[in-house]
């Protein structure tokens, strides 16, 4: 299987703190992996460091993503080459028209990649189909980015933005966490509605109840900067069960 | 990068509307005396009343010292230093057609996106180009005389109608009323004057676009805009200058008289030259705006975006006399390099049941600093006065700096006074998200900017209001990234 990123031996620092102390990982092309670990463990960190976000230095390791050097690209470059995170918090940005935003996004990726931009007519008509996957009202893309948003909103405009810019690996950082259960469903389907060969998925999360809609083919356990722990599906069950108490005690012992 | 820095390095600006046309142009000597304000007045075969009006404000101006109240740094002004005329050489014999301006004229109004021949000329748009000192072309004045409109230049408005000019003139802004208004009432040059008379409804958008090209000049222009009882009429004034390294000053008076029921919009898109990114050149705009709401149900509304000048010192105001009648200001002011704006408004309530809104955005960049400064007033006779503020400060970076001066004086215990102001930063997270859907941080910043001013930048008729969010994208420029 072809690899679309690989990430060896990754540390990095926030505030001149050490918080990935170690991460390998590889993704194939059409994987979808689901990572999972206790608060503060380094879940959003690893997901910052990939999108390239200022202030995340990357100490020791490397990260090649579609056979190339993905540290030395800017965000946006990451942006234009597929790389697209669904954040935990998404920001406001008032004043700033929803639907303006997403068409000034897509049409950076496709100037990118050699391709005319699209038109209005072509827009709308895009934009309303992938609205209909989150189930999200047309009153929204006249709205101001995430602005007065509700949580569980801004979550849906996340999904609807991943959608119409369909990326390469589509990092999902706690996207289930503040929906409810209808919510979840909607964005779930909308994560699997974007499932192909041709992509991966990067899917942080705390609950096993998302990888019932997403099943996920790899779960991997973040502890303190590293994965202590990788297996399949039934891994996140486990976790359910379990805690991750038996899990530390054995990167303890080992 | 730190944020400061991509912010420092996106904050950098282009100024697009640098070049000189070379035109052969009739320039007084730097001076100024009476002689000055004989000879400007005899250019223009003014009759004695207005070489009075003159000479008593040169008298008074005399009289009175240079501000200094405002928070601006500002490098002592040699007033003889500066020359008060210039006019380009082929407008000696009075007004023209279209077809017998200088084509280098029409050239330059071309290059600046103003184009004067009809044909060519925005839809719905008539524009009256002043060039220096002098008014060079007016469009579609013949249509707007159909429906008894008045629209030209100062000068042609004194000699076609004198009586209205005489009526009105200084009745807003009377001569003495500060250092600058003074100054400009001796020695304006030129300018538009407007009369929509009762009942009517301007049918299209009226523009004056400002030009200053000699240098050593200053450019003192005088506006003066009537709408009489149950009027409409939207007015757009642009304005913009060579590069140069001395500061040039440019010292205007518009005035605006609103009968009952009758409405004036007025949107300033200034783009002054500012200077360039060590603070050398650039124009200081020293500007007196006024609106006289004199009947009842009476609305001004003032809309400005202020992305030019080395330094700005700036306050459109209403007087809000007549019953229910309505102010509005809505401002966004950018100041970038070592830009300074002092710039707000101030509303004075007479009437009853008189309300006003006031939107003011502010943002800085660079070494920029501005100031708000407004206020409220609300006399003993305003019962049921009403007001509502609002300032925003954004800043670009840690070298700039917002300030806020809101004064209120309300001597009637029925007025309602509300006043909310915030400061932020463009923040790392927004910067952030817009990079990681594929903006480059250029195209982001004006994006953020252009939604924080929105509010304001909406109130602009739509053609101006795509050139304004063009030119705060413009303005910051290498601010970031
Ligand atoms: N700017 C910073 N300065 C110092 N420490 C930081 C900074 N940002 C994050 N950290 C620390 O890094 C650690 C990892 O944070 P991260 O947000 O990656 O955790 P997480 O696994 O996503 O947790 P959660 O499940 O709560 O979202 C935490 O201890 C956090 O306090
Ligand atoms: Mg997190």
């Amino acid at each position: 299987m072809e690899k679309l990123l690989e990430i060896k031996n990754l540390h990095a620092e926030v505030g001149g703190k050490e918080i990935l102390k170690g991460i390998d990982l590889t993704v194939n092309y059409g994987e979808i992996h689901a990572i999972m670990g206790p608060n503060g463990s380094g879940k959003s960190t690893l997901s910052n460091v990939l999108a390239g976000r200022e202030g995340y230095e990357v100490t020791e390791g490397e990260v090649i993503y579609k056979g190339k050097n993905l540290l030395e690209l800017e965000p946006e470059e990451r942006a234009r080459e597929g790389i697209f995170m669904a954040f935990q918090y998404p920001v406001e940005i008032p004043g700033v028209n929803n639907s303006y935003f997403l068409k000034a996004a897509l049409n950076a990726k496709l100037k990118h990649e050699g391709k005319p931009e699209i038109d209005a007519m072509d827009f709308l008509t895009l934009v309303r189909d992938r609205m209909k996957i989150v189930e999200m009202d047309d009153k929204f893309m006249s709205r101001g980015v995430n602005e007065g948003f509700s949580g569980g909103e801004k979550k849906r405009n996340e999904i609807l933005q991943m959608a119409v810019l369909e990326p390469t690996l589509a990092i999902l950082d706690e996207t289930d966490s503040g929906l409810d259960i209808d919510a979840l469903r909607i964005v779930a389907e909308g994560v699997n509605k974007l499932r192909s060969p041709e992509r991966s998925v990067i899917m942080v999360t705390h609950y096993q109840r998302l990888l019932d809609y997403i099943v996920p083919d790899f779960v991997h356990v973040l502890s303190d900067g590293r994965i202590i722990k990788s297996g399949d599906k039934s891994l996140a069950l486990e976790l359910e069960e379990k805690g991750y108490g038996w899990l530390l005690g054995e990167d303890e012992a080992a | 990068m730190s944020s400061t820095d991509v912010l420092d390095e996106v904050v950098g600006s282009e100024y697009k509307h640098g070049f000189v046309t070379d035109i052969e142009s009739d320039i007084l000597p730097p001076g100024l005396n009476e002689d000055t304000i004989r000879f400007i007045s005899a250019q223009k075969e003014e009759p004695e009343w207005l070489l009075q009006f003159r000479l008593d404000a040169y008298r008074h101006w005399l009289t009175m010292d240079q501000p200094d109240w405002a928070k601006l740094n500002i490098d002592p002004i040699d007033y003889q230093a500066i020359s008060y005329w210039a006019a380009p050489k082929s407008k000696d014999d009075g007004p023209k057609s279209l077809d017998e301006v200088d084509p280098k004229l029409l050239e330059t109004y071309e290059k600046l996106g103003i184009p004067l021949a009809e044909r060519a000329a925005l839809a719905g748009v008539a524009v009256d180009a002043v060039f220096d000192s002098v008014s060079v072309a007016t469009t579609f004045k013949d249509k707007l005389a159909k429906e008894g409109i008045i629209f030209c230049s100062f000068s042609e408005a004194v000699k076609d109608h004198p009586d209205l000019v005489k009526e009105y003139l200084g009745s807003v802004v009377p001569t003495g009323d500060n250092y600058f208004a003074a100054l400009n009432s001796a020695v304006f040059s030129d300018g538009s004057f407007v009369y929509i008379p009762k009942g009517v409804r301007c049918p299209m958008e009226l523009s004056t676009y400002f030009r200053i090209n000699a240098s050593n000049t200053g450019q003192f222009e005088r506006t003066l805009i009537v709408a009489d009882e149950g009027a409409y009429v939207s007015y757009l004034e642009g304005c913009t200058a060579p590069m140069r390294d001395e500061n040039q000053l440019h010292a205007a008076v518009v005035e605006l008289v609103v009968q009952k029921d009758a409405q004036i919009k007025y949107s300033t898109v200034q783009n002054w030259y500012p200077g360039d990114e060590n603070g050398v050149g650039g124009i200081y705009n020293f500007v007196t705006k006024r609106a006289d709401c004199r009947g009842d149900n009476a609305k001004v509304s003032w809309t400005q975006v202020e992305t030019g000048s080395a330094i700005t010192w700036k306050y459109p105001s209403c007087v809000l006399r007549g019953d229910n009648s309505v102010g509005e200001f809505y401002s966004v002011a950018l100041t970038n390099n070592y830009q300074q704006a002092d710039t707000g408004t101030k509303m004075i309530h007479l009437g009853k049941n008189t309300s006003s809104t006031i939107i003011s955005k502010g943002i800085s960049a660079g070494h920029g600093q501005q100031s708000y400064r407004g206020l409220v007033k609300v006399a003993a006779s305003a019962d049921g006065a009403r007001n509502y503020s609002q300032c925003d400060s954004m800043l670009l970076g840690d070298q700039c700096g917002a300030h806020t001066f809101p004064y209120i004086e309300a001597k009637n215990p029925t007025a309602q006074v509300e006043h909310e102001a915030s400061t932020s930063k463009i923040s790392e997270d927004q910067l952030f998200y817009c990079q990681q859907r594929g903006l480059g941080v250029e195209d982001a910043v004006s994006m953020i900017v252009n939604g924080f001013a929105k509010e304001v930048i909406r109130e602009l008729p739509m053609e101006f209001a795509v050139e304004a969010q063009k030119l705060l994208g413009v303005s910051l420029e290498n601010a970031v990234g």
